[in-house]
């Protein structure tokens, strides 16, 4: 037997690292396929709770879209309002005991992270959306765009990129948080580093590996992330033509001479 | 001979609330007019040029395009506003697309043209206002003279009848200003039909065929340029000018 923490530490690394490394691959999956999920369902929610309501809209409309929108505030607070741990049971055992349907640990643990992150990403999508200066949104109406048009073209690719930083915020809580999801028996990182740990009672040394574990998970989503931002920021370079003639206060201004074929 | 009638606003009212912005306006473009109007901060020249385009919904009154109500003529708005095409104060392109794709855009959604051709039409535009060369930028790597001539482009490229600007220039540094002005007035030089909000006196003077004086929400006066800015009639308008005077 080892005598050093190091050596215990190599030791367990030895014994459980394959366990370990799985747990590690389940609680990635989880964080990233829930938060995937939880996008594209919090961009919905967002899109709809921003849908504008004008005095010429049909009554039938109007009454359609706001019974919509309180139905999706409703699941947001909820959401929102209640620990993942808490949904986690509720949603396993009630599904159980309600429905009878016996679904596996993993499903459920997806479901759960999907259906809190969308909570949480409706509410950032709709301050995306919000924060998209409202020029933008006229401007595409002005050229002739409809609603949906403006939306996909315009509004959302720009709240989209506002929303980054939220996105990476949620995916880092996903890695951590789906630890909680031990409650229902999913095998991810916390659940099998709690089996190992038992073992040898040593809970130090595998929390240790553990906790190194989860940063370097945490880590590399937050560069990532961060790189993918710069990516969709493009250049920052302003000098992209070294002389334009229109612009120097002082030169000879050539005018186009050669007239564009057209109507005018 | 008489010009073509294109557009006719017929006593165009809009309130916000309780707070009536525009009494009550009328007035025609015909094909070729450049139409430039002016008046005091808060007289509702924006507000009007808005309601042109429908961008607000005038609260009565009617706006006809050659001829026919808009909403009759039009099953939809927004093909009547491929028509009418507008330029605003604060450049308001699109922040996620090259400048060449700014161009593009519209007449791929909205007029369902083939990319290639939209590409064509949308550089001889371009050319047309001397961006040419910055095809590939996004609109945060260009000064505001080069964005609002971007703009221009942009709603050139849908190739109106009308354009409306709404104070083209005051966004602008006053060393960007003439580039800007420069790009209009060789529009107007080639006929296209222009409605333009301004507060640049000299440039309005030079370049309108037709100046019309907004104040309180009414056009107090109205008439060529020559006539308006030297021998303006209404006190009101000879107020406001003489600030200019002085300046």
């Amino acid at each position: 037997m080892p005598e050093t923490f190091f050596g215990w530490v190599v030791y367990l690394l030895q014994q459980y690292g394959s366990v370990l490394l799985k747990g590690a691959v389940v609680t990635l999956l989880l964080a990233v396929v829930g938060t995937f999920i939880g996008c594209i369902i919090g961009l919905i929610v967002g899109v709809i709770q921003t849908i504008p309501l004008e005095d010429n809209d049909s009554k039938v409309k109007r009454t359609l879209v706001r019974c919509l929108q309180r139905l999706l505030d409703a699941y947001v607070e909820v959401f929102r309002g209640t620990p993942m741990i808490v949904q986690a049971m509720v949603v396993y055992y009630g599904a159980m005991s309600l429905f009878d349907i016996d679904m596996s640990p993993l499903f459920a643990g997806f479901l759960v992270v999907s259906i809190n992150t969308g909570a949480y990403m409706a509410e950032t999508v709709r301050g995306g959306i919000e924060s998209v200066d409202p020029g933008q949104k006229e401007a595409a109406i002005a050229i002739g765009m409809d609603h949906i048009q403006t939306m996909r073209c315009v509004i959302l690719p720009q709240a989209l990129r506002n929303v980054m930083p939220q996105l990476g915020n949620n995916l880092i809580i996903n890695i951590k948080d789906t630890s909680v999801l031990n409650v229902i028996s999913v095998t991810e990182l916390y659940f099998a580093s709690k089996s190992a740990a038992g073992v040898y009672y040593k809970y130090f040394e595998i929390f240790f590996i553990t906790c190194v574990i989860y940063f370097i998970m945490t880590f590399t989503a937050s560069r990532l992330l961060r790189w993918l931002e710069s990516k969709m920021d493009g250049p920052k370079d302003y000098q992209l033509v070294t002389y334009d003639p229109m612009m120097d206060p002082c030169g000879d201004i050539p005018l186009p001479t050669k007239k564009p074929k057209g109507r005018y | 001979m008489e010009k073509e009638l294109l557009l006719s606003v017929h006593d165009l009212k809009k309130s916000f609330g309780e707070r009536e912005i525009l009494k009550g306006i009328s007035f025609d473009v015909r094909r070729g007019d450049v139409v430039c109007i002016i008046g005091p901060s808060g007289s509702g020249k924006s507000t009007l040029i808005r309601c042109v385009n429908y961008l607000e919904h005038p609260t009565a009154g009617t706006i006809d395009y050659r001829g026919t109500d808009v909403n009759e003529a039009f099953k939809k708005l927004t093909m009547y506003r491929t028509k009418v095409g507008m330029v605003f104060q604060s450049f308001n392109l699109f922040n996620n697309m090259t400048v060449l794709e700014n161009c593009m855009v519209g007449q791929v959604k909205v007029l369902g043209k083939s990319k290639e051709e939209a590409r064509t039409t949308a550089l001889k535009y371009l050319k047309h206002v001397g961006m040419d060369t910055y095809v590939n930028a996004k609109p945060h790597q260009l000064s505001g003279g080069q964005k609002q001539r971007v703009a221009i482009a942009r709603a050139l490229a849908l190739e109106p009848e009308v354009l409306l600007m709404d104070e083209p220039t005051s966004a602008l540094d006053p060393e960007m200003v003439g580039e800007v002005l420069r790009v209009i007035r060789d529009l107007a030089k080639e006929g296209l039909t222009m409605v333009i909000v301004t507060h640049e006196m000299a440039f309005a003077r030079d370049v309108s065929n037709r100046v019309i004086f907004i104040d309180q929400g009414v056009i107090a006066e109205e008439g060529e340029p020559q006539e308006l800015f030297t021998h303006p009639k209404n006190k009101r308008t000879q107020d406001f000018l003489s600030r200019f005077a002085n300046a």
